[in-house]
């Protein structure tokens, strides 16, 4: 199959600047990635805190209106009711519709692997979406991350990374929640890049576009107890998730690592130890 | 319930890090000594969820479980961060006091989610004067993520956890401040308060 299209192409003249263009477009990704990734900040760069503040109010407020928040345990005690709720369980249905959309969803996440020159990444999440979309039902079920396969995921902000473009201020997005400049600009190319608004039709794409955008949205149901507790337990839930979000990201950006100088050692600090 | 079998293959990695470790290296770490603080919380963990308890009965016991080995008054005072240094004395063992309630109580309640999943000790390492014991957490639902602990090397406790790089110390030193310029700088208004905060 492979063979017969490299044929095909070599023998269509039409194709022929298209090879030129591809050839260019890979050698300006391997002259971007020689410049090196870019530096991991440990600080928190966020000169527009106070418009970025009324954004996460907003998003709470949207948050609370689709039923997120305290305010659904008005029946009986609050106090009880939080100490007797047992640990919410994502159902069978909601991992589903999650295992599904991000199985369609990993085309987007190969292409940016590719980008990255890390073709390791991309055959892994290849093996994973062929193993899922085969005997894991159209993606309905994660065979492969049962199977010691986990997926990877990766998106375009971290490619900009890769290409050594730095993180920028830290924002919080109407809805989307917390970003910095850099994975902002990611987020756009990743909604234009994904192969599936190429290989549907319209308006198949739009719904196989609506499937991965569904299954982002089970996150706030499926990690429902950690978006709570940040959200509505803390004093200052803007602080926290922006925390969160700079820690948690710049942990993948070094592929599960942290920086030796964000270690804080609590011992040399109070005591000078 | 934590996977034992690993137990050879973390042997010899740890094996490893204490060869990483001896050259060059001043001080005598003992990575294994933390490797068993991390096994001995996990197993208390999975005793209190294996014991059939009701959930609040459980949480009461996690609650013990992290005094037990998290180096609480260390984490309050980090967490308190410069404000401890105007803190008097009574003040200062006032809010550790208060303190301990309020962080067991609030990540005692997040050992809940380990019910029905795992936690797997992977290896250890050394960075700086102390041990990383690096874990993944297997949950229902979830894609594996790690957890780390860190123990200052020959201290029987933790005092520091990370999931996925997001770390205790730094996200409790964000919540106290901001607890304490809510209520002006008022030490004891912040005393008072985390007593029944969680």
């Amino acid at each position: 199959m492979m063979n017969l299209l490299i044929k095909r192409m070599s023998f269509h003249d039409s194709d022929f600047r298209g090879r030129i263009a591809g050839a260019t477009a890979l050698l300006a990704v391997f002259a971007l990635s020689a410049c090196g990734p870019a530096q991991i900040p440990s600080e928190i760069n966020d000169p527009n805190e106070v418009a970025n503040r009324r954004v996460h109010e907003f998003n709470k407020s949207l948050d609370q209106a689709l039923g997120g928040g305290p305010g659904d345990a008005s029946e009986g005690g609050v106090e009880t009711l939080e100490d007797e709720a047992p640990a919410k369980e994502a159902s069978p249905l909601l991992i589903a519709v999650s295992n599904f959309g991000t199985n369609l969803d990993t085309p987007r996440k190969v292409v940016n692997s590719l980008l990255q020159l890390r073709p390791g990444d991309a055959a892994h999440n290849t093996m994973r979406f062929g193993i899922n979309s085969t005997i894991g039902i159209l993606g309905l079920m994660d065979i492969a991350g049962a199977g010691g396969l986990p997926e990877i995921d990766t998106d375009f902000g971290e490619t900009l990374h890769v290409w050594g473009v730095g993180e920028g201020s830290y924002q919080e997005l109407p809805v989307v929640g917390p970003s910095t400049q850099r994975d902002t600009v990611g987020s756009v190319v990743d909604f234009a890049i994904n192969p599936l608004w190429y290989v549907f039709p319209w308006p198949e794409n739009l719904v196989a576009n609506g499937f991965t955008w569904a299954a982002e949205a089970t996150d706030r149901i499926r990690y429902g107890d950690t978006v709570e507790s940040i959200l509505y337990e803390s004093e200052d839930s803007y602080a926290q998730s922006r925390l969160i979000y700079l820690q948690n990201r710049r942990f993948e950006l070094r592929r599960g690592d942290v920086a030796e100088e964000d270690y804080i050692d609590p011992y040399e600090e109070l005591f000078g130890d | 319930m934590i996977d034992f079998s690993r137990r050879s293959t973390l042997s010899v990695l740890l094996a490893g890090a204490a060869a990483v470790a001896m050259p060059g290296a001043a001080l005598a770490l003992s990575p294994d000594k933390a490797v068993r603080l991390v096994e001995a919380l996990i197993a208390d963990i999975n005793k209190v969820i294996s014991s059939g308890k009701s959930e609040s009965a459980m949480y009461r016991e996690f609650e013990r479980i992290f005094t037990r080995y998290a180096d609480v008054p260390t984490i309050a005072r980090y967490s308190l961060g410069a404000d401890a240094r105007r803190a008097s004395k009574a003040q200062l063992s006032a809010y550790t006091k208060a303190y301990t309630g309020y962080i067991s109580r609030k990540y005692g309640k997040r050992f809940r989610e380990f019910i029905g999943g795992r936690l797997e000790v992977q290896d250890a390492r050394t960075v700086k004067k102390s041990i990383e014991v690096r874990t993944v957490a297997h949950l229902r639902g979830e894609s594996p993520f790690k957890v780390d602990f860190l123990v200052r090397d020959g201290m029987s406790k933790f005092y520091n956890m990370t999931i996925d790089g997001v770390n205790m110390l730094q996200l409790e030193r964000t919540e106290i401040g901001a607890m304490l310029d809510r209520r002006k700088g008022n030490i004891d208004a912040l005393i008072q308060d985390l007593k029944t905060a969680s």
